[in-house]
């Protein structure tokens, strides 16, 4: 579904991504670990063209998006993204939130819109504030609406870009439950995350990735047991 | 000599209508320059904040041209300037509001910038991953969030322009101002108009103060 080959992006004379190689099937659950400044975020944010990579080859369900021309707004229709720090819009309610891109971008009625973004809020457990602003949300509800949001579009792959880092940890629970009911259903995803348990129990396969390539990759529950690449040991003798 | 002065606001009976008539024309003046210069500095942000270079440049020249020059310059230059370079006459009226316009677009272009950057920049790329454009996620999501975090110095901008606007009169553009001139020069009573209109003023922005306090809370339903 996705392939990336050679991915290079450097800010100024800091290079950030030094030639990834990867490829996501369908239906995968993809986890990116990674110390801090590895470039594993930089790597999400190639994936739907936050960032414009400098070198390589992004393909996306057969198209390759890196080539100039592209429609970038029709790419990212079908790739959700959830951020760190949510970013969910202060000025419009939860079921605004989520039910405004599908009316502006898809031209869905706002009833349609309505009803998808009272189905997604139900899912996530969230029915009851619909009506609340964002500011009247915790972290792990603002976080459960980003992800609510972004499914609204029916996304064909979801990206999320540390969903828990700035989450109180008893909320950090609620929002990998959601995520984890998206995986059994056969969504997706690449997780850049720091959550070592959820990266093993839901993972199909682990990337670890430092300065800017990917040092080792395989199942989850192997490679965070038995890391081979002394990198990979050293990080993961920090972290577990 | 306080004491000894004799207060004379006999004038009223034959002139009072001419302070309505001041109070209309500067109200409509400043309110139309002050949508308009909305409209104008808003455009002139996005030139400011553009990836192309010229046209950042055509965005700064003339916020600096117009900051640089002083107000009745510019007021004389349209009034007086234009109508020549036109060749037809555009009337004081028109004149008045594209020197108040073209004037507090420049100071609004500024104050939009700064309202338009505050805006964190998440906020962009969360609406640019659901897939809209830079233009809808603009008109959806960065500016009604700008205009709120500026609300209070567009407030502030009005009421300057509603001062400003007195300046006007130099050129006999009919406003409040004008008109205490216009009595002071027929009945030679000079004190009694100009405390009278500058009342009127401090009513006047003291009221519009209060309604943007409203305006203010109003917006703040979402925090």
């Amino acid at each position: 579904m996705i392939k990336v080959r050679g991915l290079m992006k450097s800010f100024g004379k800091a290079t950030v991504l030094n030639g990834i190689d990867a490829d996501i099937a369908k239906g995968e659950v993809v986890v990116v670990i990674g110390p801090s400044g590895s470039g594993k975020s930089t790597f999400l944010r190639c994936l739907n063209l936050l960032e414009t990579p400098n070198g390589g080859e992004i393909e996306f369900e057969g198209k390759r998006i890196t080539d100039k021309g592209l429609n970038i707004d029709v790419l990212r229709q079908n790739m959700g993204m959830v951020f760190q720090q949510f970013n969910l819009f202060p000025h419009k309610t939860v079921l605004q939130n989520i039910s405004l891109a599908p009316i502006k971008v898809r031209n869905t009625s706002k009833s349609e819109a309505d009803k998808i973004g009272m189905e997604l809020l139900r899912r996530v457990g969230l029915e009851e504030k619909r009506d609340a602003y964002p500011s009247r949300l915790s972290g792990g509800q603002k976080q459960r609406v980003a992800i609510a949001r972004a499914l609204a579009m029916r996304p064909h792959v979801m990206l999320f870009d540390e969903p828990t880092s700035a989450l109180d940890p008893e909320m950090v629970g609620e929002v990998l439950d959601v995520m984890k009911s998206l995986a059994r259903e056969g969504m997706t995803m690449v997780i850049v995350t720091h959550e070592m348990g959820f990266a093993r129990e839901v993972g199909d396969r682990l990337l670890f990735i430092d300065g800017g390539v990917i040092v080792e990759q395989g199942v989850p529950r192997e490679v965070l047991a038995n890391p081979r690449h002394p990198r990979t040991k050293e990080f993961l003798s920090k972290v577990l | 000599m306080l004491l000894a002065y004799n207060w004379d606001f006999s004038f009223m009976d034959e002139y009072g209508s001419y302070f309505l008539t001041g109070i209309r024309m500067t109200l409509e003046v400043s309110l139309l320059a002050v949508l308009s210069g909305l409209v104008l500095g808003t455009l002139v942000s996005f030139l400011r904040m553009s990836r192309l270079s010229p046209l950042r440049f055509v965005g700064s020249s003339y916020v600096e041209v117009i900051r640089g020059t002083p107000l009745i310059v510019q007021l004389f230059i349209f009034n007086y300037g234009l109508p020549i370079f036109l060749g037809f006459d555009i009337g004081i009226f028109t004149a008045a509001y594209l020197t108040l316009t073209v004037n507090s677009g420049a100071y609004i272009a500024e104050i939009m910038r700064a309202g338009i950057q505050a805006v964190d920049k998440g906020q962009m790329e969360a609406a640019r991953s659901l897939g809209m454009s830079r233009s809808l996620a603009m008109r959806q999501i960065i500016l009604p969030q700008a205009f709120k975090n500026v609300l209070p110095a567009l407030g502030n901008e009005f009421i300057v322009v509603v001062k400003e606007s007195s300046i006007l009169s130099v050129v006999g553009f009919a406003e409040l101002t004008y008109q205490a001139n216009t009595i002071r020069g027929a009945t030679f009573i000079t004190i009694e108009p100009l405390l009278i209109i500058a009342g009127i003023y401090f009513v006047l922005i003291f009221t519009m103060s209060k309604l943007l306090g409203i305006g203010e809370r109003r917006l703040k339903a979402s925090d």
